[in-house]
């Protein structure tokens, strides 16, 4: 089968069961999406399949067939999406594992809705989780990156 | 001029070196280019293990203890480029494998900067004095005319300027002076140290380029997967592996030795599947027919187990302090309050669940692992695989999250074992299954308070039995009662100043492994405790916060040697380190200033105020909550006032303060609990913790300037969170919460 994985064209001839998680870290050596609970429970797993969120860790292969995946590592040529820098602005990341997941999650709010409230974005970020408790940050970063202050 | 910020300095060289009973780091050896053996760079400066610069000038800092979120690695380098006057953009953090050269690595007790802020100020000092020697002599001037200033020196009366990097040939010849012969910075002149300073690895980390213990990908490398028994010290009595070895992917299946009690650091034994891929390796084990022994722990049962424990923390028990006679107080008082708390077990769930890579030869060992503790990692791999320690290293990739999960060594030593049978390197992974089932638990607890108060409401008695299954049964099976370790975090240190008061402990067996989780005992003792004063204000009918400031009395530092307590203040010093409470009273009113606390009942808020001492800071939390009609509540606001004395980043401490109050909504708000000895939960969906959702709205933090020596940072902030939260409900809705998990929807 034949997929785009940040642009660039792969095909898989493997495991079609194999969830798409284990395909990018242990084939492609994409380390970037993380595994923390391989249930869909966590988020830091995040990946963009056609521009929307979703868990890598329960989506087999079998299911992206020619579709077009975005990894963390693919979200901005130079990593300068504006989450990441509101990101480093805000100081968010602690001990950094789940901030691949938040980063990918939050990019689809922004996709969509250009001024989320704290509501939209607690209902948007809620299956992402960070056991630090960065979940104040994450929020002012969402919020700077919408309004665009932090370009 | 020397500035010595603390009078241990000299205290302190003596216990680094003996404790380890090595010559460390600031007896600064000339002899040791230890930097060097880590295999980074050739020629260089190196007068110590911590500090090393390479011909371009490049400044090399070695971080000898563990990222796990705390920006440890950033805080040590701003220490040392502090004495260096570095420039930040040329200075590399390079992380430390395990080695006693270091000193302690242990990264646990929230002594990352307290015990190190001095020592590496040193350690920079040493190398900026010999770099202000070299630059003198290439002048013949005198050094003491000399300073250092933006990565070189400056002789002060002409105003020339060298750049470090034309002196470190020269310097490199130069005799290492004696640690206590370094001069110091004066506070006023610090640079780095109390600034804000963006972590090292931030870049990494928001564009993925980071490596946990889970990344590691070594050439040739096997992925294990291990199902443990299901109930502590049971084995396999059969295993059917076809199925898993029908697997295309899996490559062999392995029986670990059988673990024993104590549990120590040990593997739990179990099966392990290693394959080419995590996923046939998943997939391996899940297909998996295992037949388990039983044993006297699969009886374990929670709930049956809790009713255990509360009869024993409601009878007498064994008395660890005594002032007055508050057994005669209160039977001679006709107003006796009491009340029974319990909290259930918890796992720390770090974000990343444990991992380890092992490559295992003949005569050596090489272990990546996210380890808290990559010293006793090195030692416990050395013992399993029968090795001298010095053919062992041990390196320490990025932690995702620790909370005293990562401070066991026994996933390393499962891989360690699991490659020498194999021939091949393996890695370990543990699912969040292995991770929530088979861990080193939190302890549960209950305890039982009684008191009685005059009519005026002033409490005179106070009498507290506490009881849990201790840490200690996890390396020792006889220890069935509160270890002196764990009675010092927040119990035996009670600071209220009540004329009869008495501490007791009562026995409780283990059934599980118990280990450290963030503030550990801290959490439930300062549940219990601070929940227990609101209600004795509510008693008195008097506000929580002045009731709250008299129990804790006059200003004092506290002689528990004088009550027959033991306590040993974490490790550091008592005159050093005294039991405060004007600064404990001083958080509080700060924290319900900031809250607006004498204003709360006209604007019809409903806070809640705790405030603990713990890891040698002091720490309060008003919390404010909402309650809707279905019995659903939120946090608007949370505040917290932290004084942990001379702090190195402001804003790293702001983040630890928040991070700490919602990991204490975590220990509030989850339970694990066993059934036939196996544990009940088994991942996010009946594990609960805090989530975006459940965190508080508004975070107001306030960090106590202080010049007092450095105190702890990581844990203080999680255990006044919880009898806040719990204080705040009660205020809103009148109902007590004594019992732990606290429902997210009220009844």
């Amino acid at each position: 089968m034949k997929l785009k994985i940040n642009g660039e064209a792969r095909e898989y001839s493997g495991d079609p069961q194999m969830p798409l998680l284990w395909y990018l870290r242990d084939e492609l050596q994409m380390t970037g999406t993380k595994y923390g609970c391989g249930m869909a429970l966590c988020g830091a797993c995040t990946v963009h399949i056609d521009g929307e969120a979703t868990r890598s860790c329960q989506l087999p292969m079998s299911a992206i067939a020619g579709k077009s995946i975005t990894t963390i590592e693919g979200l901005d040529a130079d990593n300068q999406h504006p989450l990441q820098v509101a990101w480093k602005q805000h100081n968010v990341p602690q001990c950094g594992y789940c901030q691949s997941g938040q980063i990918m999650q939050a990019a689809t709010l922004l996709a969509k809705n250009a001024a989320p409230s704290d509501t939209e974005i607690d209902q948007h970020m809620s299956g992402n989780i960070c056991r630090c408790g960065t979940y104040p940050r994450i929020r002012n970063a969402i919020k700077d990156a919408a309004k665009g202050e932090a370009s | 001029m020397k500035d010595i910020i603390s009078p241990q300095r000299r205290t302190f060289l003596k216990q680094t070196a003996s404790a380890s009973g090595f010559a460390l780091g600031l007896t600064l050896l000339p002899s040791i280019s230890p930097v060097a053996a880590e295999g980074t760079h050739t020629e260089s400066l190196a007068p110590n293990v911590f500090v090393e610069f390479d011909a371009n000038g490049q400044l090399f800092v070695t971080c000898h203890r563990s990222e796990m979120g705390q920006q440890i690695r950033t805080s040590l380098a701003q220490i040392i480029a502090d004495e260096l006057d570095a420039d930040w953009d040329r200075v590399t953090v390079v992380q430390a494998t395990g080695h006693p050269k270091y000193g302690d690595q242990n990264t646990d007790g929230s002594r990352s900067v307290r015990r190190n802020l001095e020592r590496l100020r040193i350690a920079g000092a040493t190398a900026a004095a010999m770099l202000r020697e070299a630059a003198a002599r290439g002048w013949n001037v005198s050094p003491d005319d000399c300073i250092n200033r933006e990565h070189g020196v400056v002789h002060t009366p002409s105003g020339n300027r060298v750049d470090y990097k034309s002196l470190i040939d020269v310097a490199a010849t130069l005799p290492v002076p004696e640690p206590d012969s370094v001069s110091l910075k004066p506070r006023s002149r610090w640079k780095f140290i109390g600034k804000v300073m963006t972590s090292v690895d931030i870049d990494d980390v928001v564009s993925g380029n980071t490596t946990f213990g889970q990344d590691i990908q070594l050439d040739d490398m096997l992925v294990a997967v291990i199902q443990r028994p299901p109930v502590m010290f049971t084995h396999a009595e059969s295993v059917d592996d076809k199925k898993a070895r029908d697997i295309a992917g899996v490559v062999d299946v392995i029986n670990l030795p059988e673990a024993t009690a104590p549990a120590g650091f040990n593997p739990l034994g179990g099966v392990a599947v290693l394959a080419k891929t995590t996923w046939a390796a998943m997939q391996g084990v899940k297909a998996l027919s295992v037949k388990w022994t039983r044993n006297e722990h699969t009886g374990y049962n929670s709930d049956s187990y809790k009713a255990s424990l509360i009869a024993t923390a409601q009878q007498p028990g064994e008395v660890v302090r005594k002032r007055g006679d508050a057994p005669k107080a209160l039977k001679d008082s006709g107003n006796v309050i009491s009340a029974t708390y319990y909290a259930p077990l918890l796992a720390q769930a770090p974000m990343e669940p444990p991992a380890a890579t092992a490559r295992v030869t003949t005569d050596s060992a090489e272990i990546w692992a996210c380890t808290q503790t990559p010293q006793s990692t090195r030692s416990n791999v050395a013992a399993a695989l029968k090795m001298p320690e010095d053919k062992v290293t041990v390196n320490v990739t990025l932690l995702g999250g620790g909370f005293g999960r990562k401070s066991k060594p026994d996933f390393s030593v499962e891989a360690a074992l699991l490659a020498q049978q194999a021939g091949k390197p393996v890695k370990v992974i543990w699912r969040r299954e292995d991770d929530i089932q088979h861990g080193y638990y939190h302890s549960v607890s209950a305890q039982h308070i009684q008191a009685t108060q005059d009519e005026a409401g002033n409490t005179l008695a106070w009498r507290h039995n506490t009881v849990f299954p201790s840490i200690s049964s996890t390396f020792n099976p006889a220890a069935t009662k509160p270890s002196n370790g764990e009675l010092r975090l927040g119990f035996i240190d009670n600071p209220f100043a009540i004329p009869n008061m008495q501490l007791e402990r009562g026995e409780a067996k283990n059934h599980v492994r118990i280990g450290w989780l963030r503030s550990v005992a801290n959490v439930y003792h300062a549940f219990a405790i601070h929940s227990f004063a609101d209600e004795l204000a509510h008693a008195a009918n008097q506000d929580s916060r002045d009731y709250l400031l008299s129990l804790i009395g006059e200003d004092r530092h506290i002689d528990l040697a004088a009550e027959g307590a033991e306590y040993d203040n974490y490790g550091d010093p008592i005159d050093v380190y005294p039991i405060d409470t004007a600064r404990l009273k001083n958080v509080i009113r700060r924290v319900t200033d900031m809250a607006d606390w004498d204003n709360r009942k006209v604007n019809n808020r409903f806070l809640g105020l705790a405030a603990h001492r713990s890891f040698l800071s002091y720490a309060a939390a008003v919390v404010e909550v909402e309650v809707a009609e279905d019995g659903t509540w939120t946090m608007p606001n949370v505040y917290m006032s932290l004084d942990a004395g001379t702090i190195v980043n402001p804003e790293h401490v702001r983040a630890q303060c928040e991070g700490g109050m919602i990991y204490g909504l975590s220990c509030a708000i989850g339970e694990i609990s066993a059934t036939d000895g196996a544990i009940d939960q088994t991942n996010f969906h009946n594990y609960q913790v805090a989530r975006i959702q459940h965190a508080p709205k508004h975070f107001h933090v306030d960090i106590v300037e202080s010049t007092k020596p450095p105190a702890g940072v990581g844990e203080p902030p999680t255990p006044p969170f919880a009898p806040a939260l719990a204080n705040a409900l009660f205020a809103a809705t009148g109902k007590r919460i004594r019992e732990l998990p606290l429902p997210l929807t009220l009844s």
